[in-house]
């Protein structure tokens, strides 16, 4: 194969550089991989080389994506410094726009946006900056450049498209007004003669496209974890052996294998612990947003644990256990729980106080040092009684006590939130409107490095 | 390393895949093309179902090389992935000799002439790789051909587990303590993979190359569909294949493989159907959807589009 040119090698450390700088964690011996790798396949194709790359350093998903956004950044900056450097340009590209036909244009457009055919759109994308920019005339603002040029072309999504066109798909439409954005950028290096500052990536680029089915699934997953982490948690001492007693009985039996020689030892299997968890979740409407996300996280639970009693609640508190044991699809849980969940809501304000005190009373002789508690809620009083030392009791019976607020830790013990009255009784509380800050919990609560720091 | 024939470019790699029946896209080629040509693992990853473990199946069939398998899950230990000393037989060698002493004298403790030398050279006997069981890790790095290790399912075993693969995957050696280290002879080519249910260590991607299997796109299915079922028309195909995709993009707990759409392009062969209909797809549907909720869904969301569009039809394709 043909050796990598002059220059490319510290063009691909600083390329994982900044792949550092934005989170994807790679070792020196990835970089190693991925020179091994580049030697292998011809690397004048961008196919294989981008994807060599992203095979010996981007090693998950959310890694692929950064990358994904950083390569095409990084080598397009890279290029068009250079150009720079040797004042390479093409001054008169923009020519000619003037006498193009609009219709004409958009037909090409969609027609090429529509059978994916990717040069083609670039090339459209120069023609159309030529045609609606006008070369100088642009706003200077890229962003607003991309929608101008993208409302004269009436690109539209699915079905919306005027006199009947083909709906197009959205990612297509992405791709073109991807080459607009680099041809608008390239035009503004060139006028300027000066690169732009590289901005670290926006939080919604980086961010792997969701829908609501997926955050519920992502929710499970999390769950699944924390079960495995409870489950798991005390267990320490389970492969050291410690304080375990032989079973006689086995040990004689596996003897009968190697001719009465105990050789084995057989040991009582520890029973695992059962962790009991009890969920307390706030359904008042100051946390309307969030109970959505609050309400799959329950159904998540019911799914993995077998000991869980929830609770909702807003002025009092009502058990919904069984609404979860039977039903199964996370949908008519949330109808039947605004339904029938029975929750005594005269004035839709939460009542803490009195949630501790029903609680307590409800389950005071089922409370263990074994048991977890969960709450779910923003620690909003509407001014009334928080009974904090109710909830201290409840604390102080639970093994442990966990405060999920849904709400930024900016805002805690602001208005009538007392968080702080509260929180000195949990083992730990967390904000959480995220799967990322359930992840985030869950490392925790198995005892690892948080995710997101916490301020 | 070099006694097979490594292949000359990610196109060869891809043309050998494709004659054991695997149409690799070319992110999955060039993972594959690397691998033999680095020696690296592959860390395959991916939702369940769209051909992970059957890419480990393909390179093995295209390489010509044996395939082992390791299939994980939670609890599995080195004693059934490393090897485990072989009890029985050694403790028959044991009472062997020493009923060849006449006397149980192989307790280097006890007294008597020569009797610490005997007891040395059987414990050093016993200890020999006759007496070891080897388990899949153990056999793929021994074997003298080359062969292609697929460690199934990763994220079902323990954190402490992925420890005990590092040496393995890094330096492609095993260490037992009362023999030594045993190197592998022949390079294996080893793939991963994980369904995602939990984060891998960073240390076990570290060392692995990585590669991300998605559904494949419609053209690609239909391929996939048609050289698995070639009886098959390919409008019908196309037909399938769509529907298989609509079917995919809603929340369901466990959306179709790609193994579910071949099955159902098969059952639909056995049935003698030229077209899907909303009252075929009804009839049909417990081959790509599996779980009760999941139907309801599917019947109401896909059936009702196929069966609002082509209710009329129905009774004549019937």
């Amino acid at each position: 194969m043909s050796p990598l040119p002059p220059g490319l090698a510290p063009r691909l450390v600083s390329f994982c550089e900044e792949l550092r700088g934005e989170g994807v964690a790679i070792g020196t011996s990835e970089i190693l991989d991925a020179f091994e790798a580049l030697d292998t396949v011809p690397w004048t194709r961008e196919e294989d080389f981008r994807e060599a790359l992203a095979a010996t350093v981007a090693k998950s998903q959310e890694d692929r994506r950064v990358f994904e956004l950083l390569f095409d950044r990084y080598f397009f900056r890279a290029a068009e410094f250079e150009a720079l450097e040797r004042g390479i340009g093409e001054d008169r590209r923009y020519d000619g726009g003037e006498g193009l036909d609009l219709n004409e244009l958009r037909e090409a457009v969609r027609q090429a946006i529509a059978d994916g055919r990717d040069g083609e759109m670039r090339d459209l994308a120069r023609l159309a900056i030529a045609a609606f920019g006008r070369q100088g005339e642009g706003s200077g603002v890229i962003g607003v450049d991309v929608q101008r040029i993208r409302r004269t072309l009436g690109l539209q999504s699915q079905g919306r498209g005027e006199k009947g066109d083909v709906a197009l798909d959205r990612e297509q439409i992405n791709q073109f007004e991807r080459h607009l954005r680099r041809e608008l950028e390239r035009d503004l290096i060139e006028r300027t003669e000066k690169l732009p500052p590289s901005r670290p990536l926006a939080e919604l680029d980086r961010a792997l496209p969701t829908s609501p089915a997926q955050d519920l699934a992502a929710v499970h997953r999390s769950v699944t974890q924390l079960k495995r982490r409870l489950a798991t948690l005390g267990h320490e001492q389970r492969g050291r052996r410690r304080g375990a007693a032989v079973d006689m009985r086995r040990t004689m039996r596996a003897s009968l294998d190697t001719g009465g020689v105990p050789l084995r030892l057989k040991y009582r299997p520890k029973h695992p612990r059962r962790p009991e968890i009890y969920v307390l979740c706030d359904v008042s409407t100051s946390v309307t947003s969030a109970s959505v996300f609050f309400l799959s996280v329950l159904h998540a639970l019911h799914d993995s644990f077998r000991k869980l009693r929830s609770f909702v609640f807003i002025e009092r508190i009502s058990e919904v256990t069984d609404v979860f044991e039977r039903e199964r699809d996370f949908r008519s849980i949330s109808e039947r729980i605004s339904r029938e969940g029975g929750v005594a809501d005269v004035s839709g304000y939460t009542d803490y106080g009195r949630v501790w005190l029903e609680f307590l009373e409800e389950i005071v002789d089922d409370l263990g040092p074994r048991s977890t508690v969960i709450v779910l809620g923003d620690a909003r009083t509407n001014g009334r009684e928080p009974q904090a030392e109710v909830f201290a009791q409840i604390a102080e019976r639970a093994g442990r006590t966990f405060w999920l607020n849904p709400e930024p830790r900016l805002y805690w013990n602001y208005g009538d939130s007392v968080m702080a009255a509260y929180e000195r009784h949990c083992t730990a509380a967390f904000e959480c409107w995220t799967t990322r800050h359930l992840e985030n919990f869950v490392n925790v609560v198995a005892g690892g490095t948080p995710l997101v720091p916490q301020s | 390393m070099a006694d097979t024939a490594e292949p000359g470019s990610v196109a060869d790699v891809m043309q050998s895949l494709g004659e054991v029946g695997y149409l690799a896209d070319e992110p999955a080629a060039l993972v594959a093309y690397l691998a033999q040509r680095l020696g690296k693992p592959v860390l395959v990853e991916g939702p369940a179902g769209v051909g992970k473990t059957e890419l480990a199946k393909a390179m093995s069939r295209a390489t010509g090389r044996d395939l082992i398998r390791l299939q994980c899950y939670e609890g599995l230990d080195e004693a059934k992935a490393l090897y485990e000393w072989n009890y029985r037989k050694q403790l028959l060698r044991i009472q062997a000799e020493a009923a060849e002493g006449g006397q149980p004298d192989w307790d280097p403790a006890a007294p008597g002439r020569g009797a610490e030398d005997a007891a040395g050279e059987v414990m050093s006997d016993i200890f020999s790789e006759e007496f070891l069981l080897t388990r899949p890790l153990l056999q793929a790095i021994a074997s003298t051909e080359p062969v292609v290790l697929l460690i199934d399912e990763i994220d079902k075993t323990d954190q402490e587990f992925e420890a005990m693969l590092l040496e393995v995957l890094s330096d492609f050696q095993i260490s037992i303590p009362e023999l030594g280290v045993i190197e592998a002879r022949t390079h294996p080519i080893v793939v991963l993979t994980s369904n995602n249910s939990r984060e891998l260590t960073e240390a076990l991607k570290r060392r692995c190359l990585y590669l991300w299997l998605d559904y494949p796109e419609v053209e690609r299915e239909m391929e996939i569909v048609r050289l698995h079922t070639p009886e098959i028309d390919e409008q019908l195909a196309r037909r399938l294949v769509e529907v298989i995709h609509m079917v995919r993009q809603l929340d369901l707990k466990k959306p179709p493989s790609i193994a579910e759409s071949i099955d159902w392009a098969r059952a639909l062969l056995l049935l003698g159907a030229d077209d899907i209909d909303g009252a075929l797809f009804a009839r049909t549907m417990s081959i790509i959807v599996k779980h009760r909720t999941d139907m309801d869904l599917v019947a109401e969301r896909v059936g009702m589009k196929l069966g609002g569009v082509k209710g009329l039809g129905a009774e004549a394709a019937g």
